[in-house]
């Protein structure tokens, strides 16, 4: 039976300078696998390169070659083996498909959950599969590990919750409001933070921002790289009026927007709803302004509780996530040895011998004139047609020559007389 | 077609409700859109059969099966049930199905649980005043019912929200903004067609007792709820009362509502007393 090796870094054993000297970019991916190919004692290999990890998933010919990829990777990327052996981990068989499918699920990611790492490995097995470096095995595995990873995804609120605090804070917007792409963000502050924040709901496309800053320059600055408008500090209890959500991040001690002045700006606004998001500390969002109707603050710690409280969810849903993942894992291996040639010939005679004998009944039963001696002759006949038909292709399959991949032939053997392991639906 | 017909046909339509309703509860727990597809595909089911009983009735009777308590509290579930599909239709609120299905299984049930009083002839109960007083009252009050539940469904997800404790709801319900808005269009539909119905109400009494107001508890309190929707409303184009303050006032207004549909033929009598006997 074929090995599977995976080995490989990740954000746990390794830190970022490390995993930025082992990351991959799409063109030495492309590289990497040609010159895997060449190597003739590795038969598949596919390599999967992100910020958080570098792994490569290989089926070697002979043995286990661990050694020779670390080498590889070592010459590959110019680094020495010894500054980063200590960091690498390997996984074999079961481990690795295990190891796979955790990754492809999210479940080892960084953040739990996110979404990116699925679309990641599809473009990974996607280079591989351009570049013929991956076969029948890897094919199939990772075919696997897309569907376990969708299921968990289906089925666990693995994806669920916001586990980023300006990820929560949108989430949050878009429970107070239907249609983002009609709301004007305020932002108090023009420091890095309010960048950050901007740029988030930036993707989730708002209709307009406005910058209000006490160095107005910044507040300028700040508004022509989000093609926003700037207003003068003291001039915000007037943008009030117009604005939906304020984004808070100023170095003021004390509240620049207090509970008088949002009552002032309600009354103007018709009582249109009002999100603050205060991410400044200490405060500047007086928090006293949740209590009037239709306005809502939240500080940075009221967001930290959603997404720790969150956090803890998803926690509960990996144990959900992981019992799915096994059972793949299970799965996966009990087609794997199905692919050894003996199963492979038990169930092709098994196939032959059943078809023979269901249809030699249907046909001697309406034969009623035949002897004992006739009925055996007959049977024993068939049965004969049978194991010489598939003699030859069990011979083929016994010996399919050095350099072939036997487990290609006993995949495609299995498809055609159809005694393949049944995919779930 | 007989009247036995309508009656099985009733009942097959309570049961579909029913079914309905254990679809969107599935729904609400599960999140699964197919709970919610199938939920949708069962309540216009329930709908349809429920409209065919009343037709065949009403054929079979030459008149509108309102003229007892049981009946009345069936045509008003029949009104509701289309009021909903056409806001479902208009808003996708999905979330909504659930407070409709359950409304409607409470009052189909309670449609066969009270005892249906004898149908005393009545030649004064028809006519297009008559008929048009009905439909656009019974519709009028299903759109008020449903702005009552996306009131309640408002507070839920507004009490989440403002305390900060993101519970069970704040996945399952939809945005406040998309909340409030249903609620203010169920609001202003069921206050027009309000109108409408007291109007024609008020013709019609003109036509047959010769004054437009007698001064009945039930046409008192029929005006008090129009009044009482009609501030509402007011005070939500000129004084910004929107959001929390609207939703609590459609639900009392709704509960009024109710009130005058049956507290007052049951407790104070009137010439509507004859529907809900």
């Amino acid at each position: 039976m074929s090995k599977i090796i995976l080995i490989g870094a990740n954000h746990k054993t390794a830190p970022v300078e490390l995993r930025e000297k082992l990351s991959f970019s799409s063109e030495e991916i492309v590289t990497a696998l040609e010159f895997l190919k060449q190597d003739k004692d590795i038969k598949e290999s596919l390599v999967f390169s992100t910020c958080n990890r570098t792994e490569i998933l290989y089926i070697p010919e002979t043995g286990e070659q661990v050694n020779k990829m670390i080498e590889f990777v070592s010459r590959h990327k110019n680094v020495a083996v010894s500054e980063f052996k200590d960091a690498l981990y390997t996984y074999k068989d079961d481990d690795a498909v295990l190891h796979l499918f955790k990754v492809a699920s999210s479940l080892d990611s960084m953040v739990v959950g996110e979404p990116q790492i699925l679309g990641q490995i599809k473009q990974a097995y996607r280079i591989a599969v351009e570049n013929n470096a991956s076969g029948v095995l890897l094919n199939r595995l990772m075919h696997k590990s897309f569907s376990v990873a969708k299921k968990v995804r289906k089925e666990t609120g693995i994806g669920d919750n916001a586990v980023s605090i300006s990820y929560a804070a949108i989430e949050l917007a878009n429970k107070i409001f239907s249609d983002l792409s009609q709301k004007t963000v305020l932002l108090l502050g023009a420091g890095e933070m309010a960048e950050l924040a901007v740029e988030h709901l930036i993707s989730n496309k708002v209709k307009q921002i406005i910058v209000a800053n006490r160095t107005f320059k910044n507040a300028v600055e700040l508004a022509r790289k989000f093609n926003g408008q700037a207003v003068k500090f003291e001039e915000r209890e007037d943008a009030l009026k117009d604005v939906d959500i304020i984004i808070s991040s100023t170095g003021a001690t004390e509240y620049v927007l207090t509970r008088d002045q949002v009552k002032r700006a309600m009354k103007k606004r018709h009582h249109q709803t009002l999100f603050f998001i205060d991410i400044a500390v200490p405060r500047d969002i007086d928090p006293q302004i949740n209590s009037i109707s239709n306005a809502y603050v939240y500080d940075i710690d009221d967001l930290k509780n959603i997404v720790e409280s969150n956090i803890e969810q998803r926690g509960k849903e990996t144990i959900k996530a992981e019992r799915y993942i096994e059972e793949a894992v299970v799965k996966f291996r009990k087609w794997l040895e199905s692919l050894a040639i003996v199963p492979t010939i038990k169930a092709l005679n098994d196939k032959m011998s059943s078809i023979v004998e269901i249809e030699c009944n249907k046909t001697l039963s309406s034969l009623k004139h035949l002897s004992k001696e006739d009925i055996e002759a007959i049977k024993r006949m068939t049965q004969a047609i049978a194991s010489r038909t598939i003699h030859d292709p069990i011979l083929f399959l016994r010996n399919t020559g050095d350099h072939r991949d036997d487990s290609l032939y006993l995949n495609v053997t299995r498809q055609l007389f159809n005694i393949d392991i049944p995919e779930e639906k | 077609m007989n009247l036995q017909t309508a009656d099985m046909v009733l009942q097959i339509a309570t049961v579909f409700y029913i079914v309905s309703m254990a679809g969107y509860v599935l729904f609400l727990f599960n999140q699964k859109k197919i709970y919610q597809k199938t939920a949708l595909c069962l309540i216009s089911t329930a709908i349809l059969f429920h409209c065919i009983s009343i037709i065949v009735y009403t054929i079979t009777t030459r008149q509108v099966p309102v003229h007892n308590l049981s009946q009345s509290l069936s045509v008003a579930a029949l009104a509701l049930g289309g009021m909903f599909l056409f806001f479902q239709y208009k808003f996708d609120l999905k979330i909504l199905g659930v407070f409709a299905s359950m409304l409607l299984s409470a009052i189909m049930l309670a449609v066969w649980i009270i005892p249906a009083t004898p149908i005393e002839q009545n030649t004064v109960l028809k006519g297009f005043w008559f008929y048009s007083h009905i439909l656009m009252v019974f519709t009028g009050e299903a759109s008020l019912a449903l702005a009552c539940g996306a009131g309640i469904l408002y507070l839920l997800q507004e009490k989440g929200i403002k305390t900060k404790h993101q519970g069970f709801f704040f996945k399952r319900l939809p945005s406040l903004d998309l909340l409030d808005n249903v609620g203010y269009t169920c609001l202003t539909t069921g206050f027009v067609l309000l109108t409408i119905g007291l109007v024609t109400g008020f013709v019609y009494a003109k036509t047959i007792w010769g004054r437009f107001w007698s001064g009945d508890p039930k046409e008192i309190f029929s005006v008090g709820s129009w009044i009482v929707y009609a501030a509402l409303l007011h005070l939500r184009l000129y004084s910004g009362w929107r959001g929390r303050k609207s939703a609590i006032m459609t639900i009392i207004g709704f509960f009024i509502i109710i009130f005058t549909f049956l507290g007052v033929n049951m407790l104070l009598g009137g010439h509507h007393q004859a529907f809900t006997k």
